[in-house]
C-alpha cells in the first residue's frame, strides 16, 4: 500500500489520534493487512507512540499483521452454531487446510478465522467463504464446499 | 429535500407523504436482513424486479426491501400487501408464479404458505402464525413495514413524532421524568434503570456530555441489536436524540461492530437523511437544540461492549476497562459525563415519549416493564427473533412461539445472558422472564440471547465453550480474569477429555470465587456464571465425566466411540463411502466395522446410516465391544434365508 | 483540602480527600500487599492483591485499595478469611508463570500459597505493567508496551525506540517483581533482531 493512500486515509480522519482505530480499519479493509511501515507512518502522523499502535493492532480481532490468503474462511463459533456442531466443521476445515484459526496457509490460498454469530443461526452451523454463507454444514458438506475453491 | 424547521412543518410533510401513498397499491415486502441474504433474498429481489417488468406491472406493484421479519427459520419471507398474504422460503423460481397468480389474479399459492405443524392447516396471514401470534412486537414490529434506507417509510408510520413532542411540548426534565416513571431498564446487560443513569449524567458537572449507542452486540449467539439497527435505524436515532435533549448532550456516538457491515451502512444512511431533514444538526425542529452523531466502528473485541472499555475504545485506544470507582455517567469518554445505552433501550425511548409512561408500564411485570427481544436459537424448531412482554414464561417462548425442540428431541436447558449468563433446566421452564427472575435463578437477562439445548448437548462442554470464548476475549489486564479463567478453562477441558480428577470441581469453585469477587470488570466477574449455573443444575454430568469418564450427552469427542451394531448393519456401504477418515472396514455383504484407531469421531457414519437400520451407535463410559470375527461378517440376506 | 476520618482494621485513620485507601493505610502503618502499585505511577488495579473489604454504612463490598478513594466514616478491613483466600489464589496463579520470583515467594509464605498448585508455564512476566507504565508515564519514551489480549497478552519492546533509549536507561529493570528476567530477555531479543535486519 503506498504512502500517499495512507496519508489520504489519515487526512480523511483529520489526523485525529482518537480516530486511530478507524484509520487502521480503513487500511485493513483496503489492503487486507497492516504492514509495519503503515503502522510507523500512522504513529508518526498522529503523534501516537508506536506501543499504542502495536497494542491496538494486536488487541482487536479485525486486524492482521500478515498478508491474508486468497480466500477467507470464517467459521461461526457462536453459541447456536456450537450446540449444533460447529466444532466438527472447524475440525474438518483444519484437517483439510492444515491451518488453525488466525493462520494462512503457505500457498496463500486460505485464511481461517472463527467468528461469533453471523446472524444466520437458523442455518447453523454456518461457514462463510469470501462473504458467501454456507449453512447446515456437517463434515461431508464442508469438504464438498472447500473443493470449489482454488 | 428542504429542511423541516418546526413540528408543524413535520406534520404537514407527514400528511402530504401519507396522502401520496395509496394504501391499496400492491406492495411486496421482502425481508432483506442479514439472515435472509444468506438464504438468498438478494436473488429473490432481483427476480421480483425482473418479473414486475416482464409482466408489465411497473408502477402498479412496489417492491420494498425491509429489515428482518424475525422468522429467520423460514426466510426469505415476502408479505404481499394490502391483503397481507405471507409466503415463506421463496426461491427465485417461485417468483414468476407469485406475480402471475397471486398479484394478478389474487390466487393463493398453497405450497408457499405456512403450514401449522400441529393442525396441518395452511395459514395465509403472518399475524395468524403461532410464531407471530404469541409475540408482542412494540419495538420490532415496524421492521416488517419499513425500508431501512427510506426515512419517508419511517415518517409515514409516525416516525420522529416522539422527538417533535419532546422538543416542542416537554422540558428536558419532563422527558427525563417520563423515562424515569416508565421504569425502563437497560436492555444490554444488567437492567440498570435508564432514567436513573440519565439523571446522574444530567446532574454531573460539565458542559460537554455524550450519549452513546452500544451496538457492539458481543453475545456470541444473539443478533437482535443487529436486526434492529439494520432494519429500523431511525428508531434508534430518534431515541438517541431525545435522550441527548434530556441529558443536555450535543454529541452522540454509535459504537457498532465492524462485523455488521449492513448495520454500519444503514445507520450511516439514516444519519445523513436525518441531517438532511433537520432532525440532526443545528436548531432541530426550530427548538434551538443542536445535536450531531458520529459512527465509530468496533474492531472486534467482546470486552469493548463493557461500558468503560467501550469508552476507552472511542478515544482510540485498546479497549481495556477502566479501573475506576466512578460511574461513566459522571466520568466517561474523555472524563466527561457519558450515557451509554443498548440499541434496544434507545429504540424504546420514542415509544415511551410518544405514548407515555402509563402506556409503557401496562406491559411487563412489576419490576420489568415493557417487552424484550430475544434471539431464539440453537436446537429450536422456529429459530428467529421474538419480542414478548416481560413476564411471559420460558415455556411459552420455547414451545408456543419457538415450536418446541428441533427434530422431536428432548429439551435439556436454555442458556440466557450470553457468556455472563447461565443455563436453566427443565424444572425452571415456568419461570417468568424478567431481569430479577433470571438473575435469581443463576442466569441473567443479558442482551437477549436465548439458546436452546437438547439432550445431545453436554453441559460441561457448554461451560467449557464459554470459558474458552472468554479466555480469548478477556482484555488480559487483571490477574483473576486472565489467569483465573485460563485455569478454569484448562480444568474444564481436562474434564471433557476424560482427564478430570477428584477435586476439580472444588478447584473450579475456588477459581470462580476469585474471579467473581476480585476481577476488575464485569467480564471477569461474571465469567464463572456459565460454570456455576451448569454445576448447580447439572452436577451429575460433571460427576459422570470425572468419575466414570462418561459423557451422558454422548457429545464429548474424547469420551465417546462410534460402534456399528453387527446385528443391525445391513452392509449398505453408505457410511463406508462417506467416512472422511476411511475408518470403516467392510465391503458389500460384509458387516461394517469401525477401525477405532483411525476414527476421528466426526460422527458422519452416525448421521448417514439410514434410519431404518440405525446401526451406528455412540457409546460412552464403557469399552467398545470387540469387532466380530471376520468369518462371521458375511450377511446372508433374510429373503434368501426363508 | 478537607480532612477525612475513616477506620482501617479498627484503627482511626486520618486522610486527605482524593487519597486512596491504600495511601491512607500506608501512612497509618498498616500494610496491604501490592504488586502492580507504584507511587510514581497512575493507579492501575491489575494484580488485585491489595483487595480489601469496605463497609459504607452497612453496605459491604470488596474493592481494590490502590484505587478506592477514602471517604468519611468508611470502615475498611484489610484481612479476613475471604481476603486471604483470594490473595492466596492470586499468588498461586502468578507462581505458575514466575515460580522463582522473590516477591512472589515472600507472598506465598505469608498467605500459605502452594507454589505448585498450577502447572508451570514459566513466562516470567506477570503483567504488572510496571515497566510499560514507567517507560510511558515517567520516562515518556514508550519503548515497551503490551501486545495481544487475554491469556496471550505479552510485553513487547519497539526495537527502533529500544535501541536508541534503553541501554542508557534500564530504570524499569529493578521495578520488575520477577527480577527483570523477562524485560531483559525480551529487550535483548528485540535489539538483536533489530541489528540483524
Ligand atoms: C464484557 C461485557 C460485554 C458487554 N457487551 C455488551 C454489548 O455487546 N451490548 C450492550 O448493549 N451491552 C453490553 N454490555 C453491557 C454494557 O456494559 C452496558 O451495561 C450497557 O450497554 C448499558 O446499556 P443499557 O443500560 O441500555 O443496558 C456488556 C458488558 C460486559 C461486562
Ligand atoms: S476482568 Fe478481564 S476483561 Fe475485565 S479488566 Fe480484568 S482482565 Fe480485563
Ligand atoms: S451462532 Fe452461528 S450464525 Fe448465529
Ligand atoms: S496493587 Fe492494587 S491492584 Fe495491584
Amino acid at each position: 500500500m503506498d504512502k500517499e493512500r495512507i496519508d489520504q486515509i489519515i487526512d480523511k480522519h483529520h489526523s485525529d489520534p482518537s480516530s486511530l482505530i478507524q484509520i487502521l480499519l480503513d487500511i485493513q479493509a483496503e489492503h487486507h493487512w497492516l504492514p509495519k511501515e503503515a503502522l510507523e507512518q500512522i504513529s508518526e502522523r498522529l503523534q501516537v507512540p508506536m506501543t499504542r499502535v502495536q497494542h491496538i493492532a494486536t488487541f482487536y480481532k479485525a486486524f492482521s499483521l500478515v498478508p491474508k490468503g486468497r480466500h477467507q474462511i470464517h467459521i461461526c463459533m457462536g453459541t447456536a452454531c456450537h450446540v449444533r456442531g460447529a466444532s466438527r466443521v472447524l475440525d474438518t476445515v483444519e484437517g483439510l487446510t492444515g491451518i488453525k484459526p488466525g493462520e494462512t496457509d503457505l500457498d496463500l490460498k486460505f485464511s481461517l478465522e472463527t467468528v461469533n454469530c453471523l446472524g444466520c443461526c437458523a442455518l447453523g452451523p454456518v461457514l462463510e467463504i469470501d462473504g458467501k454463507t454456507h449453512g447446515k454444514m456437517a463434515p461431508v458438506q464442508t469438504a464438498d464446499v472447500l473443493k470449489n475453491y482454488d | 429535500m428542504a429542511r423541516i424547521n418546526s413540528p408543524a412543518e413535520l406534520e404537514a410533510f407527514r400528511s402530504n407523504l401519507i396522502s401520496g401513498r395509496d394504501p391499496n397499491k400492491t406492495c411486496i415486502t421482502l425481508c432483506s436482513g442479514s439472515a435472509c441474504h444468506a438464504s438468498g433474498s438478494r436473488e429473490v429481489a432481483a427476480s421480483i424486479e425482473e418479473e414486475i417488468r416482464k409482466q408489465g406491472l411497473e408502477g402498479e406493484v412496489e417492491l420494498r426491501r425491509t429489515g428482518c421479519h424475525g422468522f429467520c427459520e423460514r426466510g426469505p419471507i415476502i408479505v404481499i400487501r394490502p391483503d397481507d398474504i405471507c409466503y415463506f422460503q421463496i426461491k427465485p423460481e417461485d417468483v414468476p408464479e407469485i406475480i402471475s397468480e397471486t398479484i394478478r389474479q389474487k390466487k393463493i399459492i398453497e405450497r408457499l404458505l405456512y403450514t401449522d405443524p400441529i393442525t396441518n392447516e395452511k395459514i395465509i396471514q403472518e399475524s395468524e402464525i403461532p410464531f407471530y401470534k404469541n409475540q408482542g412486537r412494540l419495538v420490532f414490529g415496524s421492521n416488517v413495514q419499513i425500508d431501512p434506507k427510506s426515512i419517508d417509510d419511517y415518517l409515514a408510520l409516525g416516525g420522529y413524532s416522539g422527538l417533535s413532542k419532546a422538543l416542542s411540548q416537554m422540558s428536558p426534565e419532563g422527558v427525563l421524568e417520563e423515562v424515569r416513571t416508565s421504569n425502563l431498564r437497560g436492555r444490554g446487560g444488567g437492567g440498570f434503570p435508564t432514567g436513573r443513569k440519565w439523571a446522574e449524567s444530567r446532574n454531573a458537572p460539565g458542559d460537554m456530555k455524550y450519549v452513546i449507542v452500544n451496538a457492539d452486540e458481543g453475545d456470541p449467539g444473539a443478533y437482535m441489536d443487529r436486526s434492529l439497527l439494520e432494519g429500523n435505524p431511525h428508531s434508534v436515532l430518534e431515541g438517541l436524540i431525545i435522550g441527548a435533549y434530556a441529558i443536555g448532550s450535543t454529541q452522540g456516538y454509535i459504537y457498532v461492530r465492524q462485523e455488521y457491515p449492513l448495520a454500519v451502512q444503514n445507520v450511516n444512511i439514516a444519519i445523513r437523511q436525518a441531517e438532511e431533514y433537520g432532525f440532526l444538526g443545528k436548531n432541530i425542529l426550530g427548538s434551538g437544540f443542536d445535536f450531531t452523531i458520529d459512527v465509530h466502528q468496533g474492531a472486534g473485541a467482546f470486552v469493548c461492549g463493557e461500558s468503560s472499555a467501550l469508552m476507552t475504545a472511542l478515544e482510540g485506544k485498546a479497549g481495556e476497562p477502566r479501573p475506576k470507582y466512578i460511574h461513566t455517567a459522571v466520568k466517561g469518554v474523555w472524563d466527561r459525563p457519558s450515557v451509554l445505552n443498548n440499541v434496544e433501550t434507545w429504540a424504546n425511548v420514542p415509544l415511551i415519549i410518544n405514548k407515555g409512561a402509563d402506556w409503557f408500564t401496562q406491559y411487563g411485570t412489576e419490576k420489568s416493564k415493557g417487552t424484550k427481544i430475544f434471539s431464539l436459537v440453537g436446537k429450536i424448531a422456529n429459530t428467529g427473533l421474538v419480542e414478548v412482554p416481560m413476564g411471559v414464561t420460558l415455556r411459552d417462548i420455547i414451545f408456543k412461539i419457538g415450536g418446541g425442540i428441533l427434530g422431536g428431541k428432548k429439551f435439556k436447558a436454555v442458556q440466557t445472558g450470553g457468556p455472563s449468563g447461565g443455563c436453566l433446566p427443565e424444572e425452571l421452564l415456568d419461570l417468568e422472564v424478567g431481569f430479577d427472575e433470571l438473575s435469581k435463578a443463576g442466569s441473567m437477562m443479558g442482551s437477549g440471547g436465548m439458546i436452546i439445548m437438547d439432550e445431545d448437548t453436554c453441559m460441561v462442554d457448554v461451560a467449557r465453550y464459554f470459558l474458552n470464548f472468554l479466555t480469548d476475549e478477556s482484555c488480559g489486564k487483571c490477574v483473576p480474569c486472565r489467569e483465573g479463567i485460563r485455569q478454569m478453562l484448562k480444568t474444564l477441558t481436562n474434564i471433557t477429555q476424560g482427564k478430570g480428577k477428584e477435586g476439580d470441581i472444588e478447584l473450579l469453585e475456588q477459581l470462580a470465587e476469585v474471579a467473581g469477587e476480585a476481577a476488575l470488570c464485569a467480564l471477569g466477574k461474571s465469567a464463572p456464571n456459565p460454570f456455576l449455573s451448569t454445576l448447580k443444575y447439572f452436577r451429575d454430568e460433571y460427576e459422570a465425566h470425572i468419575r466414570e469418564k462418561r459423557c451422558p450427552a454422548l457429545s464429548c469427542k474424547e469420551l465417546i466411540s462410534f460402534y456399528i451394531d453387527p446385528t443391525r448393519c445391513q452392509a449398505c456401504m453408505t457410511c463406508l463411502r462417506k467416512c472422511p477418515s476411511e475408518a470403516i472396514i467392510g465391503a458389500k455383504r460384509q458387516i461394517h466395522v469401525v477401525d477405532q484407531d483411525k476414527c476421528t469421531k466426526c460422527g458422519t457414519c452416525f448421521e448417514v446410516c439410514p434410519s431404518r437400520f440405525a446401526a451406528v451407535k455412540k457409546i460412552s463410559g464403557e469399552p467398545v465391544p470387540p469387532p466380530i470375527p471376520e468369518e462371521a461378517r458375511t450377511i446372508v440376506r433374510k429373503s434368501k434365508e426363508k | 483540602m478537607s480532612e477525612i476520618l475513616l477506620k482501617i482494621d479498627g484503627k482511626e485513620v486520618k486522610a486527605r480527600e482524593g487519597m486512596t485507601v491504600l495511601e491512607a493505610a500506608q501512612r497509618a502503618g498498616i500494610s496491604i500487599p501490592t504488586l502492580c502499585h507504584h507511587e510514581k505511577l497512575e493507579p492501575y488495579g491489575a494484580c488485585r492483591l491489595c483487595i480489601v473489604e469496605i463497609d459504607m454504612r452497612g453496605w459491604k463490598k470488596l474493592v481494590v485499595s490502590c484505587l478506592y478513594p477514602v471517604a468519611q466514616d468508611l470502615v475498611v478491613t484489610t484481612k479476613s478469611e475471604k481476603i486471604n483466600r483470594i490473595r492466596k489464589m492470586i499468588v498461586e496463579l502468578l507462581l505458575a508463570h514466575a515460580p522463582d520470583a522473590f516477591d512472589l515467594q515472600d507472598l506465598a509464605r505469608e498467605y500459605g500459597a502452594d507454589r505448585d498448585r498450577f502447572e508451570k508455564e514459566s513466562s516470567f512476566c506477570i503483567h504488572c505493567g510496571l515497566c510499560v507504565r514507567y517507560c510511558a508515564e515517567v520516562k515518556k519514551k514508550h519503548a515497551v508496551g503490551f501486545v495481544n489480549r487475554g491469556a496471550n497478552r505479552e510485553i513487547s519492546f519497539i526495537p527502533e525506540v529500544a535501541s536508541k533509549e534503553c541501554w542508557n536507561c534500564k530504570e524499569c529493570f529493578p521495578l520488575c517483581p520477577t527480577e527483570a528476567l523477562q524485560a531483559a530477555y525480551v529487550l535483548t531479543e528485540a535489539l538483536m533482531s533489530h541489528t540483524r535486519q
